[in-house]
């Protein structure tokens, strides 16, 4: 089967359909990966989509403390994702929008998610999703920095602010920046793990909520809103996942077969994350910094090895 | 500019009739302040919307030169904030301190004077009209903060500011002496070519920096904010906080305005400076759990965001590149006026639930987004976009600053920009956290103590200013190029002798807002899917099993922050007393853990302590015997004609 090269509003369809409807399958992907490693055989992959089916089903139950602020976590997570999901390019395939410094507005929109969700956990009172917050907020304090140096050294190496020349960009694949390139791409990948709550930073599995970050903050959370919450999670893996991937994702000239490349990527993403939860160990919480600061300095010393 | 005058005579005067009146006082001085606001804010508005720009000149020689007050766009663009801010102030002021309230009479008197002052200092481009300006300004602010004068804390915060204040005035007579000296008048004009590179400039730079840092709260000279703020009734707070503090800033512009090449090593000190008032300006705001002194802190922080682009214009400017320069003073200058907008929004919101509870401790709080929804709104709105998160007002600003920085890695061969990146995106992490700390811990969860659980929603004349605000920052972040051109004017004074170039497109106004509605109406459709369930059952919630849960076991504010406060240790130095339990049936056992002002707490109060009882051991030499001092007399005597013979 050999397509045409695809029209412009053709890119926009398939991008806007990727972006809605591919994301709960990583996830289930990752969690295949875990149990065959278990020897267990595990979930269906297609399990979130079924979650989510019957999530959007069930009725909610609200604590008598909430307001509307619990909903504005939920809604503002998927909304701010969407929205990032339109300014990343998923391998050589075309963004739908590109424009100088949308790296900033996509840094920042997760950054509206991150808000919103401390806030919605903080409108139950508990102390656990409290808890949850507080961490969720004082870790990603360290991604931040870690994130932005990371685009810092990108920028200066293709002298571009856009997220599609910056990820993408024909400099990057020249020898003298394979060195920087790795550097980042250590440093995104451990914001990529502590963003989206997984091991080592956070387990996705756990029950114990005192040593839960992520999934403590939507412990009250039921029905559609947490229909929304888990589609979120799952947008925010492909989101970032995409953005881990560009850099190396090789261009095939035809349109099918850089999209068949974006999700043998993707793919592989999501079996490298399940082999790194099946192998590793949650790092104690007081270990967390530690590592996001590793992050850090991989991002600081690729801008360093771009100035010599 | 008649227009403007009359402007400033009406907040001047609006004071004046509540001394008489019985009742309705604060009706009155509210109306005239939003009369006279409107059309100052119609003379600003018409300047920079290109209208002409408006000098004064008066008769006599001495002053005759150009002119001692011009409405220029910079000038337009630091009155906005004036008038409107202080408008809602007065509006606010009704019901927030009411006739029976201490001092109320003379509470609006100063507000006008207050107000007119700074209204007189924006447009004052000459030196001693500025100083006329600076210097009322300095003392209605003394006045007002000293309105609960029967505490000793607010006498003592008081105070402290008139100190610091009138330290940093003193800097600005040397800085303009030197002005004049190098000028040959007393008018602001450009400076030559050269100066500010010759030790002459650098001293003006400094004594500027000092003098103006000192009002602007720059890191080490931020001394007297905290309690100043804290200190003062909520309105007030919002006045100094959003424009007067803003003032600073204006001195520091206008410098630049003068310097037609300043040297790049200014640009680095801003940075620097900028980089440090910034990041322990919200490091501090984190410690704290006085809500008032947070929201102090906070603009500690947005005077380094605002110095961070400042910095990386003159970057620009010395080194000719234009692009950065233009970025970089935009983003600062927009910054000036959404500052003054969502800080305004916040200590509005502030007053209004310290106002029902009667506390500003943020441990006491709790609860209040149920009882309060309005003031609710407009603290998460304004939170919101003070953590700079889009779509608001200031992402815009921040991103003009990001922007410029990126593009700066590109043109030098060293990475300074580095600096103003990373240190906006660790602002910005902290910000995000340290105000989910603050409306969590006021809003959010249960009440913690019974004035929390009994708040009622403040009054219509207090929301109103709120809601003012609240879609002033709505509209500067859903559609700023309608700014663009007026920012455009406003560095294109600050660029004089360089190439400038318009903002708009270099920034992609457009596609930001047209992401920005993509974003409001997926959360609308996001938001329709979930509404239509019914929320009929309510249960309490879910703490994990245990059964017998109360308000007092939610996570605390300080607990929120326990986190990062720790991994800070290392410039907050954080004390803490007692909460070291024994045995196994421990009894009840404080606990207490604040985090004092670096400055002024660890350094210059022991400082002058230590100065003071030094001072004792001088003391003999003034031991009150009247011989003793003729006797010094003489010695003097003595001494000055020996000194003439020799």
């Amino acid at each position: 089967m050999s397509l045409p090269s695809l029209t412009v509003s053709a890119q926009w369809v398939l991008h806007l359909l990727t972006l809605l409807l591919l994301p709960p399958l990583i996830p289930g992907l990752i969690n295949k990966v875990k149990a065959v490693m278990a020897g267990r055989s595990g979930p269906p992959v297609l399990q979130l989509y079924y979650d989510l089916a019957k999530l959007a089903r069930k009725q909610a139950v609200f604590s008598r403390t909430t307001t509307w602020v619990f909903l504005a976590g939920p809604v503002g997570t998927v909304a701010a994702g969407l929205v990032a999901g339109l300014l990343v390019p998923f391998g050589h395939t075309g963004t739908p929008l590109s424009f100088e410094g949308d790296v900033i507005l996509f840094a920042y929109l997760f950054g509206l998610a991150r808000f919103l969700t401390v806030l919605s956990a903080l409108d139950t009172g508990s102390s656990f999703e409290g808890m949850g917050a507080a961490r969720e907020v004082a870790f990603s304090a360290l991604a931040e920095p870690a994130l932005f140096l990371g685009f810092a050294a990108l920028a200066k190496a293709s002298s571009s602010l856009s997220l599609s020349t910056m990820l993408l960009g024909s400099g990057l694949g020249s020898g003298r920046m394979a060195g920087p390139l790795i550097l980042v791409l250590v440093g995104w990948a451990i914001v990529f793990l502590a963003e989206n709550a997984r091991i080592p930073v956070d387990d996705p599995n756990t029950h114990l909520e005192l040593t839960m970050i992520h999934e403590v903050m939507v412990l009250d959370h039921s029905g559609r809103p947490f229909a929304l919450v888990l589609y979120g999670a799952s947008l925010k893996l492909l989101v970032l996942g995409a953005l881990l991937m560009d850099p190396v994702l090789p261009r095939a000239p035809q349109a099918w077969q850089n999209w068949l490349l974006f999700g043998a990527g993707l793919g592989a993403l999501a079996v490298a994350v399940g082999l790194v939860e099946s192998m590793s160990a949650r790092f104690r919480m007081t270990k967390v910094p530690q590592f996001l600061l590793a992050g850090i300095l991989a991002s600081a010393f690729a801008f360093l090895l771009l100035l010599v | 500019m008649s227009l403007y005058l009359i402007a400033v005579a009406l907040l001047m005067c609006s004071g004046v009739p509540g001394l008489f009146l019985r009742r309705r006082g604060g009706e009155v001085a509210a109306g005239l302040m939003s009369l006279g606001a409107l059309m100052g804010l119609t003379a600003a508005v018409r300047v920079l919307a290109g209208g002409p720009v408006a000098t004064l000149v008066l008769p006599p020689a001495p002053l005759a030169s150009a002119g001692l007050l011009t409405l220029d766009p910079l000038a337009a663009l630091f009155a906005l904030p004036v008038f409107l801010l202080t408008a809602c102030a007065a509006v606010y002021g009704i019901g927030y301190w009411d006739n029976h309230q201490e001092h109320a009479r003379t509470l609006r008197l100063v507000l006008g004077l207050l107000a007119a002052s700074l209204a007189f200092l924006v447009v004052a481009t000459h030196a001693l009209p500025f100083l006329l300006g600076w210097e009322g300004m300095t003392i209605s602010a003394f006045l007002l903060v000293l309105t609960e004068d029967r505490l000793p804390e607010v006498r003592r915060a008081a105070w402290l500011y008139l100190v610091c204040t009138h330290t940093g005035t003193l800097a600005l007579f040397g800085a303009f002496a030197l002005l004049s000296a190098a000028t040959g008048q007393w008018t602001f004009s450009a400076l030559p070519l050269g100066f500010a590179a010759s030790g002459r400039g650098t001293a003006l730079f400094l004594l500027c920096l000092f003098g103006f840092g000192f009002k602007a709260g720059i890191m080490p000279l931020h001394l007297w904010l905290p309690s100043t703020h804290a200190a003062a009734p909520s309105h007030v707070s919002a006045v100094m906080s959003g424009v007067m503090i803003k003032m600073g800033i204006l001195g520091l512009v206008r410098l630049l305005c003068w310097i037609p090449d300043p040297p790049f090593w200014w640009g680095a000190v801003l940075m620097g400076l900028g980089a440090l008032s910034g990041v322990l300006g919200v490091a501090f705001a984190l410690g704290q759990h006085d809500l008032k002194r947070l929201l102090a802190y906070h603009s500690i922080e947005n005077i380094g965001i605002i110095l961070l682009g400042l910095g990386l214009g003159v970057l620009g400017k010395s080194t000719g590149h234009p692009v950065i320069q233009v970025l970089g003073f935009a983003g600062a200058l927009l910054h000036v006026l959404n500052h003054s907008l969502f800080k305004g929004l916040l200590f509005l919101a502030a007053g209004s639930f310290i106002h029902a509870t009667g506390t500003r401790d943020l441990e006491r709080m709790g609860g209040l987004g149920q009882r309060m929804p309005w003031t609710s709104g407009a603290f998460l709105l304004g939170s919101w976009a003070i953590s700079g998160l889009p779509p608001l007002n200031g992402f815009v600003s921040e991103w003009f600053i990001y922007l410029g920085s990126f593009r700066a890695l590109g043109l030098f061969r060293w990475p300074w920009s580095l600096l103003v990146l990373t240190a906006l995106a660790l602002i910005g992490a902290l910000a995000l956290a340290c105000f989910a700390k603050a409306h969590g811990a006021v809003f959010l969860g249960a009440p913690r103590s019974e004035a929390a659980g009994g708040a009622h929603e403040a009054p219509r004349s207090m929301r109103v200013p709120m809601g003012i605000l609240a879609a002033g920052c709505a509209l500067i972040g859903l559609a700023p190029m309608l700014l663009a051109p007026a920012l455009d004017r406003v560095v294109a004074a600050l660029g004089e002798g360089t190439r400038v170039q318009p903002l708009a497109p270099l920034a992609h106004l457009p596609s930001l807002s047209l992401l920005a509605l993509v974003l409001l109406g997926l959360a609308f459709l996001l938001w329709r899917w979930l509404r239509p369930l019914d929320p009929g059952r309510t249960l309490p919630t879910w703490d994990c099993g245990y059964a017998v849960s109360s308000p007092r076991m939610q996570y605390t504010a300080s607990s929120f922050a326990d986190g990062l406060v720790a991994g800070l240790r290392w410039a907050l130095w954080p004390r803490s007393r007692g909460g070291k339990v024994a045995g196994c049936f421990p009894a009840d056992h404080p606990f207490e853990s604040h985090v004092p002002d670096l400055i002024l707490d660890r350094i210059t109060d022991p400082a002058f302590q230590s100065l003071s009882m030094g001072a004792v051991l001088l003391r003999f030499l003034q031991g009150g015997k009247v011989h003793i001092y003729l006797l010094y007399v003489l010695l003097t005597l003595l001494t000055l004609l020996l000194w003439m013979v020799a």
